[in-house]
């Protein structure tokens, strides 16, 4: 075959369908949405309870957190992620669920060789680069804050 | 006799038997009635999908041994693979078996090679009789090559979905039944594809590449076979290699590919572009090709298998994804 590598691309990209665009859009801006609405539902019931507003927002996001881990544990979770793909992903239940499925998939090597090491395996880069981005934000702001008086 | 890159083999070998079973979702398939047998508790009953995926290839096997009245001690060699890393399935099942293994690796390329390897050893004289064995399941090769089964990722619309199930048939020097009439082993090729959610377009051009070989040692073209079977393209790849054939002047009018045949995806949409898997091509061969030929529906055909051998470590080092597939000339009796 006389094909090169660049045509075989363009012959790939011809046949190969794209994304629905602007339905995952539509089912990631819903789903997303309904996953905050769900917080705000929560922090105004703690907020009712009694909590101050800086506990009533880390509660919301500990239940939040608790309800994405027993959605992954029931396979939930990854049947929703199929439809509403970064509605799921990008609130703080994404990040739950990015923890819990490795350490449910990998227990069968062990608590320690299994779950410990591999739980991270998704969502480690993701505490590397943010804590990172921290520092480097805390340096910068540092060295800037001076001149905001 | 070797022809170009062609085996003809005078001394045909036979198909003396074959069995095929699967999963919950390749039972729910169209082809799910004719399968052996269907294991819908994917676990089967064990704790970690490998050893589910080993015995689903015992089962397969001893199927196989009990539709053909042999035992494991008649078989001189059992060319067996999978896609677990170090092939453990295939491994971890011929320990409980003791019979003469090789291991064969040609992600889902596997059955056409440990086919056209158990046909050339019965072809030589070197095997009396000899199995080729070949399995994947869905779990384990999710989370080897992908991320772990609850993860909540989205699948692009060129993904394909990774049948659970085996194949695995019995060859002998003599006997009645379908017949291996000759063999082509591949080469690999890579065409510069990443995008390991597009295995179909990665494998077409390895596809059309052994096809034309064959086409052209043999002297024939698509039209002398009742039909062109390929492993795993699924709907991408399976348009691909029809235009890549075409623009070679070969028209591939009557191919069908058994990661679109073990599905329905009008009724099983999450598979998207179709099957795939070691254990896509095997379970299709044993459980409609090879019946078809035997029973008279079908008198010539080409079985393919094709295979795309990157590794989670080569993907993440932004490799692009060499593939390969194996053809065989099958006949009736």
């Amino acid at each position: 075959m006389k094909l090169t590598k660049t045509q075989y691309e363009e012959m790939t990209q011809k046949a190969s369908p794209p994304s629905h665009l602007f339905k995952d859009c539509l089912w990631a801006f819903f789903v997303g949405g309904a996953i905050c609405l769900l917080g705000e539902v929560l922090r105004q019931c703690y907020l009712a309870m009694g909590f101050t507003l800086t506990d009533a927002g880390t509660l919301t996001s500990s239940s939040l957190v608790a309800l994405s881990a027993i959605a992954t544990a029931f396979g939930w979770y990854h049947k929703l992620a199929a439809k509403a793909g970064a509605g799921t992903l990008v609130p703080i239940t994404g990040f739950a669920n990015a923890v819990v499925s490795p350490a449910i998939e990998f227990k069968t090597e062990g608590l320690v060789t299994g779950v410990g090491a591999k739980m991270f395996i998704i969502a480690g880069p993701v505490i590397v680069y943010g804590m990172l981005a921290s520092v480097v934000w805390g340096v910068l702001w540092y060295l800037l804050r001076p001149l905001f008086g | 006799m070797k022809k170009g890159s062609t085996l003809f083999f005078e001394k045909r070998p036979v198909f003396i038997g074959w069995a095929a079973v699967g999963g919950k979702k390749e039972g729910e398939g169209p082809l799910g009635g004719q399968m052996d047998e269907i294991f819908e508790d994917t676990t089967m009953q064990t704790e970690c999908w490998e050893k589910a995926e080993t015995l689903y290839q015992k089962k397969c096997c001893e199927k196989l041994f009990s539709k053909t009245g042999s035992k494991a001690a008649d078989v001189d060699y059992m060319f067996a693979g999978d896609l677990q890393a170090q092939c453990t399935a295939s491994a971890y099942h011929a320990r409980g078996l003791d019979i003469q293994y090789l291991g064969q690796y040609g992600a889902c390329s596997t059955m056409a090679q440990s086919l056209g390897l158990a046909a050339a050893f019965c072809a030589a004289g070197f095997a009396d009789k000899a199995m080729a064995v070949s399995s994947s399941h869905f779990c384990a090769a999710e989370r080897q090559f992908r991320t772990p089964l609850d993860y909540g990722g989205q699948r692009t619309p060129t993904a394909q979905w990774t049948v659970t199930g085996a194949g695995a048939c019995l060859l002998s020097r003599a006997g009645k039944g379908p017949k291996v009439q000759a063999v082509t082993f591949g080469r690999v090729k890579d065409y510069g594809v990443k995008d390991v959610n597009n295995m179909g377009a990665a494998m077409a051009p390895a596809a059309a590449d052994t096809l034309l070989r064959y086409f052209k040692d043999s002297g024939t073209s698509p039209a002398d076979f009742d039909a062109v079977y390929t492993g795993d393209l699924g709907a991408v790849g399976s348009k691909l290699l029809a235009e890549l054939l075409a623009d070679e002047g070969v028209k591939l009018e009557n191919h069908l590919d058994c990661g679109l045949m073990i599905y329905d995806r009008e009724t099983q949409p999450e598979v998207i572009a179709g099957g795939s898997g070691a254990g896509c091509s095997a379970a299709v061969l044993a459980a409609d090709v090879l019946p078809k030929l035997s029973k008279g529906k079908l008198h010539r055909v080409l079985f393919m298998s094709t295979g795309a051998l990157m590794s989670q470590v080569t993907v993440l080092q932004q490799e692009s994804i060499p593939t390969i597939a194996h053809v065989a000339e099958l006949t009736d009796e």
